[in-house]
């Protein structure tokens, strides 16, 4: 092909962006800029820790009710201590902690889940379809949530197990992520390369997977933080009140057996310090991820140079 | 002879980023007469816009200035303290920045702008008499009385930027610095907020250093221009000078590749590209993309100097 | 006479609000067709408001008109099915302004090409589509070995601009819309890529359409020009006869307020102070009628017929009233006869 525009006659140099120094040093640089983020996560890998190491050393089956010596205040033999049903704290925290998190999980995921699909389709096809959608999401977000879950959890007959209760918090669970990301998308496809993609080819869907996606996910993510933790409230919130699965050893549950005994008045302060520290470190850790995450998502920090 | 109102002496000033001290404006030397209009020439990264805030030490960092002096009559301000140069700014220099549309404050009236600016500086008068002034400042600037009452959103373009112009002349300045003042105006209103700049400029006999990239608005509106590159000043002339008889091959070349209404004629645009700020080439900052450049070029930095009368070019072929 | 692409009466309103809709007409009963035997380069120009980016859309399929029917090669692009649309998207192509906003963030800038090539199966294996990359590349004068491989920050906007009209050649269409591809580009940078979109005319048959504000290098690069004053068109014709004789009054202030990079000072008379008047969406007259220093009593009545003053020119103003007006069904076509 003939030439059409004129050499660019000095070698073509990059334009002051910096230059890219080691993967690793780069990362480190970040993570000193990001505090957030690194508190976050030390403070999830640390419960992580707890819960992987403690399965290993810690009898869980002792979290089950009847296999200790009942109230025994913090010991050398019963670090955590043991509550009035004859459960060794310890092995509950240790048994409990993933049970709350895997609903937590379930919930946030199928929730974002569901939210990106709906988003995406709502904002980028508009018309009566987003219309629906999105009338449907706001009238949604008007109802207290709990309530709702409340009479969910209510008018099922049997009790339910740990799956179950993921699944009835996860009824609601798609609601916000369902608006916050719908938004981001309305705005992000105006970006020219949307067009051009367009004029490209591209058909509705692979725009949406290979254009707009990728930029969404720093957004997804912190999305996705944000829908486990209020997910982990919700099913401790539903668990405190005696509706969640009455057999597990949940952290929500131990909260309602803290409860049902009057821990608070009869002095047995181990038994309720044991889950609540649990469920600080669980959020405070969440939190920070999200304030470190929210960061990497903010466009004016990821649009570089 | 009418006196050098300003005087800039090798200015020196760089911008500090994490790979080094890269320079935007390498020592740059120039003066303006009173009531005389100067333009600044230059195409992006050109180091103008940062020439145009060092002189008013408006500059954030990390851009610093590390050496020169900028003469204000007899006063260097480089030397004076904060609040002194505090003073100066707006009292003698004024500055109508880029996009200055947007400078406006979004919930003040336009005549509560005009009072804060002069109240800022000391400017002791009653109620009434700041209401005259505003009135009379508006009029100035061709803008009806019922703007002073008004919000910048209420305003169009053209309209918002003679406010700029407005509280840049309230309190008189010697010298006027517009930074790209019309960049974002149509071509009609342009010619008028220019044509009320002129204006302005030679009631109040103040100098005007007309920062652009517009080669056609320097044209119209400007005495001498300065053409800069890559931080340089690479020729300073007569106006007409730099059409009809430009020195710098820089000059002759943007020259060229400017679309005339005259004729058709063939584009003739300046292969390569600018250098990056951080890596200039050895030499004269042009050479690679010279046509005539020669071995001496790639070693030695050309002087600045007058070659002609009143014309200064920095290049060994002259 | 066949056409690539044809406008015919184009209208496009846009309406806000729920309760209390107000509506801003941003281009009134446009037409335009452009010959697919003979290819030609149009500029269109127009300042802020006047609607040329309203039009580069329209033209592209990216909104549909309120009115009037946009046809490419004679099926209107809302009907079309959508084999058609990859042809349409095969022949008409474009430039973008804003050489950075074009770019997705998240890719290198081998993803602007690589996508093109992928979906219209420009080469037969990976070889030959990298082979097809590097040649466009180099036709625009950029070394593959140092453009490919970046992000798009990494390259000047200049570059990316250049990587952009690469792109445009890929595909070799039949007509590129280039909405204002030089102004966010460098002054000596702009003759370059004119340049190219020149010998791109000239070399593979390519039309052009120029959309842009700049009358310079509209004059400099085309055929015929449209101007456009707040949506609707006021002068269009052979290029030659619009800037150096021109006939509407907006076109007149228009070339009178340029500023003229030359010796010659041709800003003398003031302008004089008229701001844009806010004329009411709907109101029935000329558009220009609080601006015109010639402005009569049937300005203010209906905006005035397309009159045909030259043979290759039509001006929208009664002052011509004694030419016959362009018959209703021909607008557009006024450019399809050879203009030299």
């Amino acid at each position: 092909m003939r030439r059409i525009l004129g050499q660019a006659s000095a070698p073509v140099q990059p334009v002051p962006g910096v230059a890219r120094p080691g993967r690793l040093a780069a990362g480190l640089r970040y993570m000193r800029r990001n505090i957030s983020l690194v508190v976050g996560l030390l403070l999830l890998v640390t419960l992580a820790l707890f819960v992987g190491i403690g399965h290993m050393v810690v009898d869980t089956s002792k979290s089950r009710a009847l296999s200790v010596p009942a109230l025994r205040p913090p010991s050398l033999q019963y670090p955590f201590g043991t509550d009035r049903q004859g459960r060794d704290l310890l092995a509950t925290m240790v048994a409990g902690t993933p049970l709350t998190l895997r609903i937590g999980f379930i919930a946030g995921l199928l929730g974002v889940g569901v939210g990106t699909i709906l988003g995406f389709i709502s904002a980028y096809y508009r018309g009566k379809l987003d219309t629906f959608i999105r009338g449907g999401v706001d009238i949604g977000l008007t109802v207290p949530g709990l309530l709702v879950l409340i009479i969910i959890a209510v008018s099922l007959k049997q009790s339910l197990t740990v799956n179950q209760m993921a699944l009835v918090v996860a009824s609601l669970a798609w609601l916000n992520p369902t608006r916050t990301i719908r938004a981001q998308v309305l705005s992000l496809r105006e970006r020219g390369y949307v067009e051009v993609a367009r004029l490209s080819g591209m058909s509705g869907p692979e725009i949406i997977l290979q254009e707009l996606m990728p930029n969404l996910l720093p957004y997804l993510a912190a999305t996705l933080v944000n829908a486990v933790s209020s997910a982990i409230l919700a099913s401790i919130g539903l668990e405190v009140l005696g509706l969640g699965p009455v057999d597990a050893p949940t952290l929500g549950m131990t909260l309602y057996w803290v409860n049902y005994n009057a821990a608070l008045i009869n002095g047995w302060w181990w038994w309720w310090l044991a889950p609540l520290g649990i469920i600080l470190i669980v959020f405070l850790g969440l939190f920070f991820l999200t304030v470190g995450l929210d960061e990497i998502a903010n466009p004016r920090l990821r649009r570089a140079g | 002879m009418t006196a050098d109102v300003l005087r800039v002496h090798d200015l020196l000033v760089y911008y500090d980023t994490p790979v080094g001290a890269v320079t935007a404006v390498n020592h740059i030397s120039f003066s303006l007469k009173a009531g005389e209009r100067l333009g600044l020439a230059g195409e992006s990264g050109s180091g103008k816009s940062t020439l145009a805030l060092s002189i008013l030490r408006l500059l954030k960092p990390p851009g610093r200035i590390a050496a020169g002096e900028v003469w204000l009559d007899d006063v260097n301000l480089m030397t004076l303290s904060a609040e002194a140069m505090r003073q100066v700014r707006l009292a003698q220099i004024a500055l109508i920045p880029q996009g200055s549309m947007n400078s406006l404050n979004p919930v003040m009236r336009i005549k509560e702008q005009i009072a804060d600016a002069l109240k800022d500086h000391g400017v002791r008068l009653s109620k009434r008499q700041v209401a005259e002034r505003v009135h009379d400042l508006l009029q100035w600037v061709g803008l009806r009385p019922e703007v002073a009452n008004m919000f910048p959103h209420e305003l169009s373009g053209g309209m918002k930027q003679r406010a700029c112009i407005a509280i840049a002349m309230s309190l008189r300045p010697k010298v006027i610095i517009a930074d790209e003042p019309t960049s974002a105006l149509d071509v009609v209103v342009q010619k008028q907020v220019m044509e009320t700049l002129a204006r302005i400029q030679t009631d109040l006999q103040a100098a005007v250093i007309l920062v652009g990239h517009d080669m056609g608005l320097m044209a119209q509106f400007v005495d001498r221009l300065g053409v800069m590159y890559a931080g340089q000043l690479v020729e300073v002339s007569p106006v007409r000078d730099i059409f009809t008889q430009p020195l710098h091959p820089y000059t002759q070349m943007l020259i060229a590749s400017l679309p005339s209404l005259a004729q058709k004629g063939t584009f003739q645009g300046i292969p390569g590209l600018p250098p990056a700020l951080r890596a200039l080439p050895p030499g004269c900052v042009f050479h690679p993309r010279c046509p005539h450049a020669v071995e001496r070029c790639q070693t030695e930095a050309p002087l600045f100097r007058e070659v002609r009368p009143h014309a200064w070019a920095a290049c060994h072929l002259l | 006479m066949t056409t690539l692409l044809e406008a015919q009466h184009v209208t496009k309103i846009f309406s806000s609000g729920i309760l209390d809709r107000h509506s801003t007409v941003a281009l009134e009963d446009f037409s335009l067709a452009i010959d697919s035997e003979r290819p030609s380069i149009t500029a269109v120009v127009g300042e802020s408001g006047s609607g040329k980016t309203t039009l580069a859309r329209l033209l592209l399929g990216l909104v549909a008109p309120t009115r009037g029917k946009v046809l490419y090669k004679g099926q209107d692009l809302q009907s079309m099915a959508h084999a058609a649309w990859h042809a349409f998207r095969r022949d008409v192509q474009v430039i973008f302004q804003d050489p950075y906003e074009v770019y997705n963030p998240f890719y290198r800038v081998d993803h602007i090409l690589n996508t093109p090539v992928a979906k219209f199966k420009l080469a037969s294996s990976k070889a030959a589509a990298r082979a097809l990359i590097a040649e466009v590349l180099q036709a625009v004068g950029l070394r593959p070995e140092e453009t490919l491989g970046r992000f798009p920050h990494q390259l000047s906007g200049g570059q990316r601009q250049r990587v952009m009209v690469a792109r445009a050649l890929l595909l070799r269409p039949r007509l590129i819309v280039a909405d204002e591809p030089v102004s966010m580009v460098d002054a000596s940078l702009r003759a370059t890529i004119l340049g190219a979109l020149r010998t791109m005319h000239l070399e593979h048959g390519i039309s052009i359409i120029y959309i842009t504000h700049d009358l310079a290098t509209a004059y400099q690069i085309s055929d015929n020009i449209v101007v456009l004053y707040r949506g609707a068109v006021v002068e269009a014709g052979d290029v030659e006869l619009v800037v150096k004789q021109p006939q509407h009054p907006y076109t007149q202030l228009l070339m009178s307020s340029i500023p003229l990079a030359s010796a010659e000072r041709t800003w003398t008379t003031e302008t004089g102070t008229g701001t844009v008047g806010l004329q009411a969406a709907g109101s029935a007259g000329c558009k220009f009628v609080d601006r015109c220093p010639r402005a009569m009593a049937p300005c203010l009545q209906a905006v005035p017929p397309l009159f045909h003053t030259e043979r290759h020119r039509v001006v929208s103003c009664y002052l011509y009233h004694s030419t016959p007006a362009l018959a209703v069904a021909e607008t557009g076509k006024e450019f399809t006869e050879p203009t030299r």
